[in-house]
């Protein structure tokens, strides 16, 4: 009966199609918006990310993310290299600058300070270039956003000269860096180099940058730096968490994105509800003499149920692929650029379309469950 | 108390051990908005194996409610139904579905066949709701559609078919699980006189046989002649049972 139960729904392709549609597009809205959304807050930790030898970030105690610090003074560093359990401890500066481009555009970049002798700080890997080229004079390292935000594609960045803050900076490398959440061009350089770049106050340091002793862990770490400095210390994932927190917290982004995938919720229920009963509806005198015939109402109920999961798989199965072909499609483009669909998210929409055809299959089955088989002789 | 039907066949409580359907004073509630309308008065009938039984009368006359009743569809509001001598009514609501399935068949007016599957894939509909394999349920409908000509129509859907075509594959539907009661809607009803006329052929030659019962709600005066008995009903009461139609009608 299952195999009737198949054909019946294949038979009718225009609903068949309009069934896979609606599963298909909420499953392409709430997986796509969801990975976007996900990738998108996760972009508020990019900062700790691209520094990956830091396994504790120490701060002022006002500082809340990497972008939203508060600089301490030069000695906070010693302080901390005191702490018994740190390895090493690196200074990291992180500000804010003006580059005016060869086309003579003015453009807001993010310049990050790395350790003089170590460059620890940098992203792990670079896109063009080595890390040594930090040590060349004037030296900066772009992200690779902003290699493709300021240059064309026919010139190559490198030896490209900058004017940032009204000083010289030359493009030495390429990093491949995680893209900060608002997408700002960063500038890699030395810290005393990016002390020069960017005018500021007494205070410049931005954080410490603090490895851990061997049988140390960072936890422990952190709370003695905290304990003897008074500083704030955080491991790295502490650190990441935080960033995350603070775009979800300060931001519309959860609320819009929930919405669009609230909508993509109702869509599928609204599209699949109406297009399932007229479906049941077009089929209920075949339903019905199916009943009079001797098939039972837990068999119809399996009938049905055949039909809402074949819709659903298919559908289903056409949304995620629809949102992997988005992610890949868009892959190039700097926005998308390192986005991953969470296992968990195609769990959550898999979910969404169990709950879609759920509500929408028992509305539907009523009218059939209610059908009197003498309604066939009628 | 229902009132008596003008004309019983058989006495009141005893069932004829060789009647296929044993119907003793059903009647038959219907609810109209605030009113309740009784479209069956009581109606005592046997049905015998062996026959082609009419039921007919005019539109409105309860001939389609008695027929569901008789059948295992429509509950009756008074009475009892015993069919091959089981009181269908004191079945649970599983077992008597299973009951239709195993023991009726059914030929509706509209054919009611599923549009996406083969013509063989609906005749062994049954079969299939029986458990049988799908092939091998394919396979004994095909026997049969070749014995109602239409064999090499089983690989088409039904809208490739004339109406007399489809309801030929409506009487394998009904036949192909061999039940030993066929219960037939207006049969002839969409069909025009010859066509009509070549299906009833039909049916009267594979449908009746020794141990199966065959009963025919039908207003269609053309094929009456074929009837080994006709039950007239007028106002929810048996006024006429007989071989032949009476001469006021």
């Amino acid at each position: 009966m299952i195999w009737i139960a198949i054909r019946m729904l294949t038979g009718d392709a225009q609903k068949f199609y309009g069934l896979l549609f609606g599963i298909g597009f909420s499953t392409l809205l709430i997986t796509q918006q969801m990975t976007i959304f996900v990738n998108l807050v996760e972009r508020g930790a990019s900062g700790v990310y691209n520094a990956p030898e830091a396994e504790v970030w120490v701060m002022d105690p006002v500082s809340r993310t990497t972008d939203v610090s508060y600089a301490m003074p030069g000695t906070a560093l010693d302080k901390v290299r005191a702490v018994e359990g740190v390895e090493w401890a690196v200074p990291h500066l992180r500000a804010q600058a003006t580059v005016r481009t060869k086309e003579g555009d003015l453009e807001g970049v993010g310049v990050i300070g790395v350790d003089d002798a170590t460059l620890i700080g940098l992203p792990a890997r670079m896109a063009q270039g080595d890390k040594a080229v930090l040590f060349a004079p004037d030296a900066v390292v772009v992200d690779d956003t902003g290699a493709l935000r300021f240059f064309p594609p026919e010139v190559n960045p490198i030896g490209e000269r900058l004017e940032l803050n009204d000083q010289r900076a030359v493009v030495r490398g390429i990093a491949d860096a995680i893209p900060s959440f608002t997408s700002t061009v960063v500038l890699y350089t030395r810290y005393s180099n990016a002390l020069n770049f960017v005018p500021g106050t007494r205070n410049r340091l931005s954080f410490v940058l603090v490895g851990v002793a061997d049988g140390q862990t960072p936890e422990d770490v952190a709370d003695r730096i905290e304990a003897e400095t008074g500083l704030k210390a955080e491991t790295r994932e502490q650190f990441a968490r935080a960033g995350v927190d603070f775009i979800i917290e300060n931001t519309g982004i959860p609320t819009n994105f929930g919405i669009t995938v609230l909508l993509g919720f109702v869509v599928g229920i609204a599209i699949v509800g109406l297009t399932f009963s007229l479906f049941l509806r077009d089929n209920i005198k075949q339903f019905g003499a199916l009943k009079a015939i001797g098939v039972t109402n837990a068999k119809i109920v399996q009938m049905v149920g055949a039909q809402a999961g074949m819709v659903g798989l298919i559908g289903y199965a056409l949304g995620v692929i629809g949102t992997v072909a988005f992610i890949k499609g868009f892959g190039a483009n700097p926005f998308f650029k390192g986005f991953y669909i969470p296992w968990q998210i195609p769990l959550i929409s898999f979910a969404a379309v169990v709950i879609i055809l759920s509500i929408t299959g028992l509305i539907a089955i009523r009218s059939v469950l209610k059908t009197e088989p003498a309604s066939v002789f009628r | 108390m229902s009132e008596r039907t003008i004309m019983d066949t058989k006495a009141i409580g005893g069932c004829a051990p060789e009647a296929a359907i044993c119907a003793r004073g059903i009647a038959r509630d219907f609810e109209a908005g605030q009113s309740t309308i009784r479209v069956l008065h009581g109606i005592d009938t046997d049905i015998r194996s062996g026959e082609m039984t009419y039921v007919v009368g005019e539109s409105g006359s309860g001939k389609t409610t008695l027929i569901s009743i008789m059948c295992g569809i429509l509950w009756p509001t008074e009475g009892e139904v015993k069919v091959f001598g089981t009181d269908i009514y004191k079945l649970s609501d599983t077992d008597l579905v299973n009951f239709r399935l195993n023991n009726i068949g059914f030929i509706f007016q509209q054919y009611n066949l599923i549009p996406s599957i083969d013509v063989a894939s609906n005749a062994a509909v049954p079969l299939i709701a029986q458990g049988v394999p799908r092939e091998e349920a394919r396979e004994r409908a095909k026997v049969l559609l070749d014995k109602l000509n239409i064999g090499n129509q089983a690989d088409k859907l039904p809208r490739q078919l004339s109406g007399g075509q489809q309801q030929r594959v409506a009487i394998a539907r009904a036949l192909v699980h061999e039940p030993r009661l066929v219960v037939c809607d207006e049969p002839t009803a969409a069909l025009d006189a010859s066509s009509g006329r070549r299906v009833m052929d039909l049916l009267r030659e594979v449908a009746v046989a020794p141990d199966r019962a065959c009963i025919i709600v039908t207003h269609d005066n053309r094929i009456f002649d074929l009837a080994d008995r006709i039950i007239v009903l007028e106002d929810g009461r048996v006024t006429h049972d007989g071989k032949e139609m009476p001469d006021d009608h």
